[in-house]
Order: C-alpha cells, then sequence, then structure tokens
C-alpha cells in the first residue's frame, strides 16, 4: 500500500513513465504527462485517498492530460483527432485491467548504445529510477543546466534516430543486456565512491532488473555483486576517513542482511548456470566476506574472471590475490608480466606492497612514489604516503 | 523512419585504390562485391551513388559575395565521404544491422547513419 505521493512517486514513477512512453511513443510528451499527473495527485489524494491502483490511476490522468496537450497545440493535426477518439474509449478507464510493466523496454531504450554512456546514465536516473535532473547533476558534479541539457539531447536523439522501445530480440540481446548492466554498474560505482545515494539507486535499479528478467544470470550476479560490496561500505573507512584496506577491514561492521541478500542472489544466479563476469565477481565477493578467507579459490575465480574479460585490471587482481595465497613472489611475478597499466596507481601501490614484503625495500619506495604520483584522492593518498613511511629505512 | 547511410571508405580498400585492391584475394573482392549488391537489393534500400576518391573534391565557399574555391574535401580526406545509400526501416536497430554489413565497416572505414528530416 502506498502512504501518499512522495512514496508513490519513489514506487511507481519509472513504472508510470514507462507505461506512457509505451502508450505516447513519445519521451518527452510522456515525461510531461507523468509529471503532471503526479501532480494531480500530490493535490487531490490528501484530500480524497489514494486510489485503489495508483499506478492506473497516475497512468490514466496523465495519458489524459497528454491528450488534452496535443489538442491544446493543435500540431500533427491527424495524431491529434487520433488520440481523442482512443481517449474517449478510454476515459472511463480500466482501472483494474492490469497496465503492462514496459520498464525494461525504457531501460533497453536508455542503454542503447547509439546513445553516450553519461546520456545513458543520466537518462536511466532520470527515468526509472525517478532522480530530478537537479538530483544527477548533484551527483555528478556537473551544472544542472549541463546536466538538463544533456537530458534534453539524449530524448531527442531517441525520437529524432528511431531507438526502438522495446526489449531487443534473442540476436541482440546479449550485447545490449551487456549495455543495461554495465550502466547499472556504472551508477553503483559513481555511487560507491562515496555518494551512496547513487549505490542504492543502483542496487534498487538491478533489482528490478531481476524482477524483469529472472531467468537472466547476469542480472542476478549484478545484483548480488552490488549488495556484497555495499555490505562493506561502514567497514571501508575508519571513523577519521581513512581508507581500511579489504584485508584490515572489520567484518563485524558488514552489513549482514546485504551479505545475506548478496548471496542468494548469487545463489539464483549459480542455479541459473550463470557463468559470466558479473556472476563470477559476485563470488569473489562473497568469498571476501568469508573468515578466513579462501586466497586460493579468490585467485582461481580471478583468473576464471581474467579469461572472460581479457582486462589486465583483472589481471592484477589476481596478482594481489596469488600473492596471498601462495606468497608475493608468485605474486609479483604475476605482476611484472601485466601490459598496459602503467599509468594505473593500483598497480603501483600492488607492487610496493609485494616488493616491501620480500624486502626489495629500495624497489618498494620507488613504486610507492610512483604510485602517489598518480594518486589524486586525498585519502588515497595519506594511505600510501603512510607505507612509504612505514618502509623500513 | 528513413536513414541515409553515410559510408566512409576510410583505409580500407577499393577498386579506386587499385594498389590496396589487387593486394586482397579474388574471393575477398567478389566477397565485397556480392555484399554491396545484396544490400541494393535489401528490402527498404534505396541504392545511392559511389563518388570518386575525395582527392578529386572540390570545396566552395561565399564570403562577403567572394566565392572562395578550394582543392579538396570539406573534411579530413580520410573522413571524407565515399558513397551513401538510402535506407527505409522500422528503427535505428534495423538500420545499425544493415550498417555492419556494409563492407566499408569492416575493412577500416565505417558507416554512419543519419536520419533524414522528414515533414
Amino acid at each position: 500500500m502506498v502512504d501518499g505521493p512522495a512514496e508513490a512517486f519513489r514506487q511507481e514513477w519509472g513504472r508510470v513513465l514507462a507505461a506512457l512512453i509505451g502508450i505516447l511513443g513519445d519521451f518527452e510528451l510522456a515525461e510531461e504527462a507523468a509529471q503532471e499527473a503526479f501532480a494531480t495527485a500530490a493535490e487531490r489524494w490528501p484530500r480524497e485517498g489514494v486510489p485503489s491502483n495508483p499506478a492506473n490511476w497516475l497512468v490514466t490522468t496523465g495519458r489524459n492530460r497528454a491528450i488534452d496537450a496535443l489538442r491544446r497545440r493543435r500540431v500533427l493535426a491527424e495524431k491529434t483527432r487520433l488520440l481523442a477518439a482512443e481517449a474517449e474509449e478510454a476515459t472511463e478507464m480500466d482501472v483494474d485491467r492490469a497496465i503492462p510493466d514496459e520498464r525494461l523496454e525504457l531501460l533497453f531504450t536508455c542503454c542503447h548504445p547509439a546513445l553516450a554512456t553519461e546520456a545513458q546514465v543520466a537518462l536511466t536516473l532520470r527515468t526509472l529510477g525517478g532522480l530530478s535532473t537537479a538530483e544527477i547533476a548533484r551527483a555528478f558534479l556537473v551544472p544542472e543546466p549541463t546536466m538538463a541539457q544533456r537530458l534534453v539531447r539524449a530524448k531527442a536523439k531517441i525520437k529524432a534516430a528511431g531507438i526502438p522501445f522495446r526489449v531487443p530480440p534473442d540476436h541482440l540481446l546479449p550485447e545490449r543486456m551487456a549495455a543495461v548492466t554495465a550502466t547499472i554498474y556504472l551508477i553503483f560505482n559513481e555511487g560507491y565512491g562515496g555518494r551512496g545515494e547513487l549505490a542504492g539507486e543502483a542496487i534498487r535499479l538491478g533489482g528490478a532488473l531481476t524482477e524483469l528478467m529472472p531467468d537472466e544470470p547476469e542480472a542476478h550476479g549484478l545484483l548480488a555483486l552490488m549488495l556484497l560490496l555495499e555490505a562493506r561500505r561502514a567497514a571501508r573507512t575508519s571513523p577519521a576517513g581513512e581508507i581500511v584496506l579489504l584485508a584490515d577491514q572489520d567484518r563485524r561492521l558488514y552489513d549482514a542482511a546485504a551479505v545475506a541478500a548478496g548471496r542468494v542472489a548469487l545463489e539464483r544466479a549459480l542455479a541459473l548456470r550463470g557463468r559470466g563476469p558479473y556472476v563470477v565477481q559476485a563470488a569473489i565477493a562473497s568469498l571476501h566476506a568469508e573468515e578466513p578467507r579462501d586466497w586460493e579459490q579468490i585467485a582461481a575465480l580471478y583468473a576464471e574472471l581474467t579469461r572472460l574479460t581479457d582486462s589486465p585490471v583483472v589481471e592484477l587482481n589476481r596478482a594481489v590475490a596469488t600473492a596471498e595465497a601462495y606468497g608475493p613472489a608468485t605474486g609479483l611475478a604475476l605482476i611484472e608480466r601485466i601490459d598496459g597499466l602503467d599509468s594505473y596507481r593500483y598497480l603501483h601501490s600492488a607492487r610496493g606492497e609485494l616488493l616491501a614484503r620480500i624486502g626489495r625495500t629500495e624497489d618498494a619506495r620507488a613504486a610507492f612514489e610512483r604510485a602517489l604520483d598518480l594518486i589524486d584522492d586525498e585519502a588515497e593518498h595519506r594511505l600510501i604516503a603512510r607505507k612509504l613511511r612505514d618502509l623500513s629505512p | 523512419m528513413k536513414y541515409m547511410m553515410l559510408i566512409h571508405q576510410g583505409d580500407s580498400p577499393t577498386p579506386l585504390t587499385p594498389e590496396k585492391w589487387a593486394a586482397l584475394p579474388a574471393e575477398e573482392q567478389a566477397r565485397i562485391g556480392a555484399d554491396y549488391q545484396a544490400i541494393n537489393q535489401t528490402p527498404g534500400v534505396q541504392p545511392g551513388v559511389g563518388l570518386q576518391l575525395p582527392e578529386t573534391a572540390t570545396t566552395v565557399r561565399v564570403a562577403d559575395g567572394q566565392t572562395l574555391t578550394t582543392d579538396g574535401p570539406f573534411v579530413e580526406t580520410k573522413e571524407a565521404l565515399g558513397g551513401y545509400f538510402i535506407f527505409e526501416a522500422d528503427d535505428l536497430d534495423a538500420a545499425i544491422e544493415l550498417a555492419a554489413r556494409v563492407p566499408a565497416a569492416r575493412l577500416g572505414g565505417a558507416v554512419e547513419i543519419r536520419p533524414v528530416q522528414e515533414w
């Protein structure tokens, strides 16, 4: 049950907007209509009570408003007449008929590869997350007019270029599914760095994706990964704001409910025979939440992830896990073989750490200094500076 | 939706670049010809024309009533247009799939999809 307009807004915005886009075939028009419908609800529901089916009420109201607006504008005369005819039949609306859930169509449209990544992210947060333009602008540290323009351009492109509002056919699905999960994970990572509200939003979107595609293992894998990472939030920084490395984290600070929910999602993904990158990462995150950590298993999963992604960053993680499982020299040998990460700060900090452990202090010092040159985050800078001081002279 | 499919040859070999073209195996040459032909026969496609090399282009501007004529294309030579066709399709996904079948796209060039202005 819905408490009132504010609560309904969070819960229903994406669904109502998706339904209106499905009906009206136009993002801009649908968004205006949804806004009007929610404004009308804010005015009426406190007085008249919340309708038995809030989503239907909002979609019906939004649709009628859109038709009125089209009529007033008198543009696209033919279309207006057509819509008007439909509206008359439907004014009494269908309060009980279920409105099809078109959030998945909306998600695939927002994450279409013909849109720039930053536009995909902004559009997904605006349409499915129901965040305001101002909120999205704040989260990405850009001025509000810049974000507003980004959204307007993206919506204009969807319309002008004919980006379809649909779930892609099977032969396009793997590639498009990867774009959707990447967008949600990008939103999560923006939030993981500190802006917690975005991480929560990404988890909500991931949860919605698992509801909409219950048989898709990577959707469950993504949700599991985000929950398991988010569970560590409180343990990742000390009360003084210093970074606490995974190995030093106090597991009592992990959010047990989030760990449990993450593992449920992971089980589901594995039951669906998921072996994709998100499932493997979630499996690694799950092992990290255990005591003692099974580093051999973690290193093996990173090897699998390297195979899937061919990413040197993943290979670096494998090297670090290998160092924990089989000793620093073995891990270091893997790091020395990595190509193309010379300007990646974590390569140098990890290398410095392993060099220090095998007593190559001077090499470790050089590596930490190289890392410091590449770091611009203050907390990370303090962490590496501390390691540098701790090196025996 | 109606799309103009702009083919940029980039570095891709074409019969207009005989040396690079001759370096291709005969079956690859035949495949490229057949692929373009198949595209022209795809429902919704209105074949366009191929253009001569960008080196043959002349660019004209008018400033203060004066016609300024320069040698070469408006954009960089290697970014210049090589040909086009029109494709009428349901949506952008259909246009992307067809663009991916244009040989230039896999041979070092690219296809730009531009929706046509319709009133």
